[in-house]
């Protein structure tokens, strides 16, 4: 790792522990609850951000990704399995018996038994990835429009499926998901009590997720990447395997959706519709367009104020308007994102010629 | 299944099919002449039926029509010379997210406008228990003017392309643009007139069409998405492929409900066919695959 990336990164951790020291010392540590939100949906938008930016690879499904693994997680941890352990399933008893399932209550005191949350994480990952994968080998030799249309297909399919399903609650979505215990002492959930825990796993989640990403791009991979946003032909005759790496960049970004998806979902407690929308997936776009394409901390600063904006209720009912308004005067006037405005840089160019 | 009913999910479906069709024209048009795709297409159709319905108001029926297509066709001027004549060379890319933010900045606007009630336009003729007894099933007249109103844009759109002068540089513009520029023609003129054209047809489709469905500030993106499979389906670019397409989508999305399949899922099965479409046949159900991988898509 470079100096410069970890210098980066200590500003990166100093800044998210001088946020919580700040909320508490000026007793506004309610802020807190929409922070760690924001990193959650940051972490999906540094993943979204390798696909666009790097792979070069428009994808208008990604809020498709993220119900996925939020569906999956809040589903198998509030479907009660007692009738199905009494009723003497055989599935159910060996995964009991391998400790893998939770006894808990449900609000009204009744006894349930529930699939662990951490089994859940897993398999909702596993399940995104395959899925990815999957849709990734076709959808990925399709470019530009067709691209752009079949992964804003898929999003579409995700959303009627969720949407049509009674087993993930139609249009109430799932509620009543239990918090998801890490490690003894660390829980992912709501209570005001746990609000700093939370902020800080969220904050190591994201910055795993970002250092993560950060090496890879600046790996062997990350070089075939650009060269592939580059010019693919080029690429592919330097015996870089396009195809692969797409489909590589695409299931790791569709995984980050997924633990962001899960997290997210365990935190706020519950998962709705909503989330799988069209809308969601523009406005992923829609950031890390702003924050330059191939730029991760562009992606990062955006998706922090941004979503930490719209959260807020900033924007009032004119929410989706000003989202759409930003996309369009960054295509329009600095397609390369709002950190390196053209301007900007003719700017310096020309002081420097002075100089010299 | 009885010869009534059947008959009944035949005009369900071609009435659905026409109107996919048009939205797909308005994708060709466009497409043709620039190479893009604008996804703010389904915002033309929802344009044109809610201005009538606002017009209706105040004005008859006839003159309320002409009015919001006029309107649409401005506003459809308006967002070619503001967002896209002046841009050089942009990426594909890059205007496929400034046509999906035009879209989405339209509905906002539609929605602080016209609120989120649901509205429509009287029927043409008659009214909502008036039917019309086809091949035993009793059909709403609007139906008959819903394909009587496309099927006519169908026919004067391929006349307007093949005799008329105009039509005639448009369809230079398509073929070779730096040809048709010069021959003299203004290239840039003929894209905006193109996204004058297709704003028109989709308002005259989101006004003959409001009786039946209904008009709502949010019509637009689900209309978008079929009339996208149906261009796709026959083929981008070509408008008489469209028309067939639009008809075998629309019947396919009506039997999909006639032999028990969930309402919920309806779109889910367009837009699976969509996907299939796009792996198996990119170049469309009729295009031709040489000329489809000269595009640069």
């Amino acid at each position: 790792m470079g100096a410069k990336k970890i210098t980066g990164i200590a500003l990166l951790v100093v800044f998210v522990v001088a946020v919580q020291i700040a909320t508490q010392l000026t007793g506004t540590s309610y802020y807190l609850t929409q922070l760690t939100m924001t990193m959650y949906s940051c972490l999906l938008i540094i993943g979204l951000c390798l696909v666009m930016g790097y792979a070069g690879q428009v994808s208008l499904g990604h809020a498709g990704f993220f119900a996925i693994g939020g569906y999956t997680s809040a589903s198998l941890t509030t479907t009660n399995l007692l009738p199905a352990l009494e009723g003497g399933s055989s599935w159910v008893s060996m995964l009991n018996s391998m400790g893998l399932l939770t006894a808990g209550s449900s609000m009204f005191g009744e006894p349930l038994l529930t699939v662990h949350p951490w089994l859940a994480c897993l398999l909702a990952i596993t399940i995104t990835a395959l899925i990815a994968f999957l849709v990734g080998i076709p959808v990925l030799k399709l470019k530009g429009h067709y691209l752009a249309m079949a992964t804003l297909g898929f999003g579409i399919i995700i959303f009627r499926i969720v949407l049509a399903m009674e087993f993930f609650g139609e249009a109430d979505g799932i509620s009543d998901v239990p918090g998801f215990t890490l490690l003894p002492g660390l829980t992912v959930n709501g209570d005001i009590d746990n609000r700093v825990v939370n902020y800080y796993i969220a904050a190591a989640v994201l910055v795993t997720g970002f250092v993560l990403l950060l090496n890879l791009i600046d790996s062997r991979v990350g070089r075939a990447l650009r060269a592939i946003h580059g010019a693919e032909d080029a690429a592919d005759s330097m015996g870089i395997n396009t195809a692969r790496y797409k489909l590589y960049t695409f299931v790791i970004s569709a995984v980050f959706a997924a633990v962001a998806g899960v997290l997210l979902t365990h935190y706020t407690g519950g998962i709705s519709p909503s989330d799988a929308g069209v809308m969601k997936s523009v406005r992923y776009v829609a950031i890390v367009a702003i924050g330059g394409m191939a730029s991760l901390w562009g992606a990062l600063t955006m998706g922090g104020i941004l979503n930490f904006l719209s959260l807020r209720g900033f924007f009032g009912s004119y929410d989706d308007a000003v989202f759409g308004t930003i996309l369009i005067i960054i295509m329009l006037f600095a397609p390369e994102g709002v950190l390196r405005l053209t301007l900007w840089s003719k700017f310096k160019r020309q002081k420097k010629e002075k100089g010299s | 299944m009885s010869l009534e009913l059947f008959s009944q999910y035949i005009f369900a479906g071609i009435t659905y099919g026409i109107i996919y069709a048009i939205v797909a024209i308005g994708f060709n048009i466009i497409y043709n002449t620039t190479g893009i795709i604008n996804f703010a297409q389904g915002e033309f159709v929802m344009l044109g039926g809610m201005s009538a319905i606002t017009l209706n108001y105040y004005l008859p029926l006839p003159l309320a029509i002409i009015g919001a297509v006029l309107f649409t066709m401005l506003i459809g001027a308006l967002i070619e010379i503001v967002f896209i004549r002046w841009l050089k060379n942009p990426s594909v890319l890059r205007l496929i997210i400034i046509t999906i933010g035009l879209s989405i900045i339209i509905r906002e606007i539609a929605l602080h406008v016209w609120g989120d009630t649901v509205r429509a336009l009287p029927y043409f003729t008659g009214n909502v228990v008036s039917s019309v007894t086809i091949l035993g099933a009793p059909i709403s007249p609007q139906v008959l003017w819903v394909l009587a109103v496309c099927s006519c844009i169908v026919i004067l759109l391929s006349l307007f392309f093949k005799f008329t002068p105009l039509g005639k540089e448009m369809q230079a513009c398509a073929s070779n643009r730096l040809a048709a520029t010069l021959c003299g023609i203004n290239a840039k003129n003929m894209v905006t007139f193109s996204f004058m054209l297709s704003a028109a047809i989709g308002a005259v489709a989101g006004c003959v069409v409001s009786p039946i469905t209904s008009s709502e500030y949010d019509m637009g993106t689900g209309l978008a998405i079929k009339g996208f499979t149906v261009a796709v389906l026959g083929g981008l670019g070509n408008s008489l492929a469209a028309v067939a397409a639009g008809l075998l989508l629309g019947i396919i999305e009506a039997f999909s409900i006639a032999i028990g399949f969930p309402l919920a899922f309806q779109d889910a099965i367009s837009i699976s066919i969509l996907l299939v479409i796009l792996f198996v046949r990119p170049h469309g159900l009729f295009g031709n695959k040489e000329a489809a991988s000269l595009k640069e898509f």
